[in-house]
């Protein structure tokens, strides 16, 4: 556990904090940027270079963006204060608080960071990425080139204008 | 404390947040960026057991993060579709105004 990983974890984390606590939604979907970027910078530092870069390019390039068009799309949402209040906020922390309890309770519990285990960093090239994604992932990747074009084609319908719809 | 279990409570923290967000705020878009938190928390957790883990060779824990990554692209988009299309019904985004789902 380096310094490096302490603030990268902290940008993160108060990044996600923010997020989820700012009154306006622009700022949250910018504190949601700095997450993301965060989340990025600690793939690099695990030597996920291939997850960093595209974790970089689809979250702070095109989900963020996307973020900020449906803020932008939705006009008053903006402006307005959303303000968590009464017994159904309450509950809700208390939920996110009693799973975070509960998780970090199994991995203290759990033997998977015994010494034996931690190796040295592990070779993962874009050659091998590639390789490993044509030849023995060619299916799911096909399937997943299916899932966006028509999830893209299913985005375009569902937020085009109704008017040539009979009601 | 070892770096699997720091980067696996960093990672039970962000999911944490993300819930907590996804369960308390009104605005849709909010409550979609609280899924997108939760599922980056479990990526996190891929790629730390990929790196400290016995067989780093496989790139599992990486093509399963790559994968995850797009399937949270294509979720985003027809998500923030969705919520535009019920903004433009419903007049709001907050989604404890919108009680009905007759158009």
């Amino acid at each position: 556990m380096t310094v490096l990983f302490l603030i990268l974890a902290a940008l993160t984390l108060t990044g996600a904090a923010a997020a989820m606590t700012l009154r306006r939604l622009v700022h949250c979907a910018l504190a949601l940027t700095v997450a993301f970027a965060g989340l990025a910078t600690l793939y690099l530092a695990l030597d996920a270079q291939f997850a960093g870069l595209a974790q970089l390019l689809v979250y702070v390039g095109a989900i963020a963006i996307l973020i900020v068009f449906a803020i932008l799309l939705t006009p008053g949402s903006s402006e307005k204060d959303t303000p968590v209040g009464g017994s159904s906020s309450l509950v809700g922390v208390a939920l996110a608080l009693g799973t975070f309890a509960v998780i970090a309770w199994a991995v203290s519990k759990s033997k998977l960071g015994h010494p034996g285990l931690i190796s040295a960093a592990p070779e993962a090239t874009m050659q091998q990425i590639g390789t490993a994604l044509i030849e023995h992932y060619v299916l799911p990747l096909e399937v997943i080139g299916l899932m966006l074009t028509a999830a893209l084609i299913g985005a375009a319908i569902l937020a085009m204008k109704e008017s040539q719809t009979p009601r | 404390m070892t770096s699997l279990t720091a980067y696996l409570l960093v990672s039970a923290l962000l999911f944490s947040i993300g819930l907590a967000g996804a369960l308390t705020r009104r605005s849709a878009i909010l409550v979609l960026a609280g899924v997108e938190l939760m599922l980056n928390a479990a990526n996190l957790n891929f790629i730390a057991f990929w790196r400290f883990g016995p067989h780093p060779e496989a790139l599992t824990g990486l093509i399963f993060v790559v994968f995850s990554i797009a399937v949270a692209a294509a979720e985003a988009a027809v998500g923030l579709a969705l919520i535009v299309a019920v903004y433009r019904q419903a007049k709001t985004s907050d989604v404890s105004e919108i009680v009905e789902m007759k158009g």
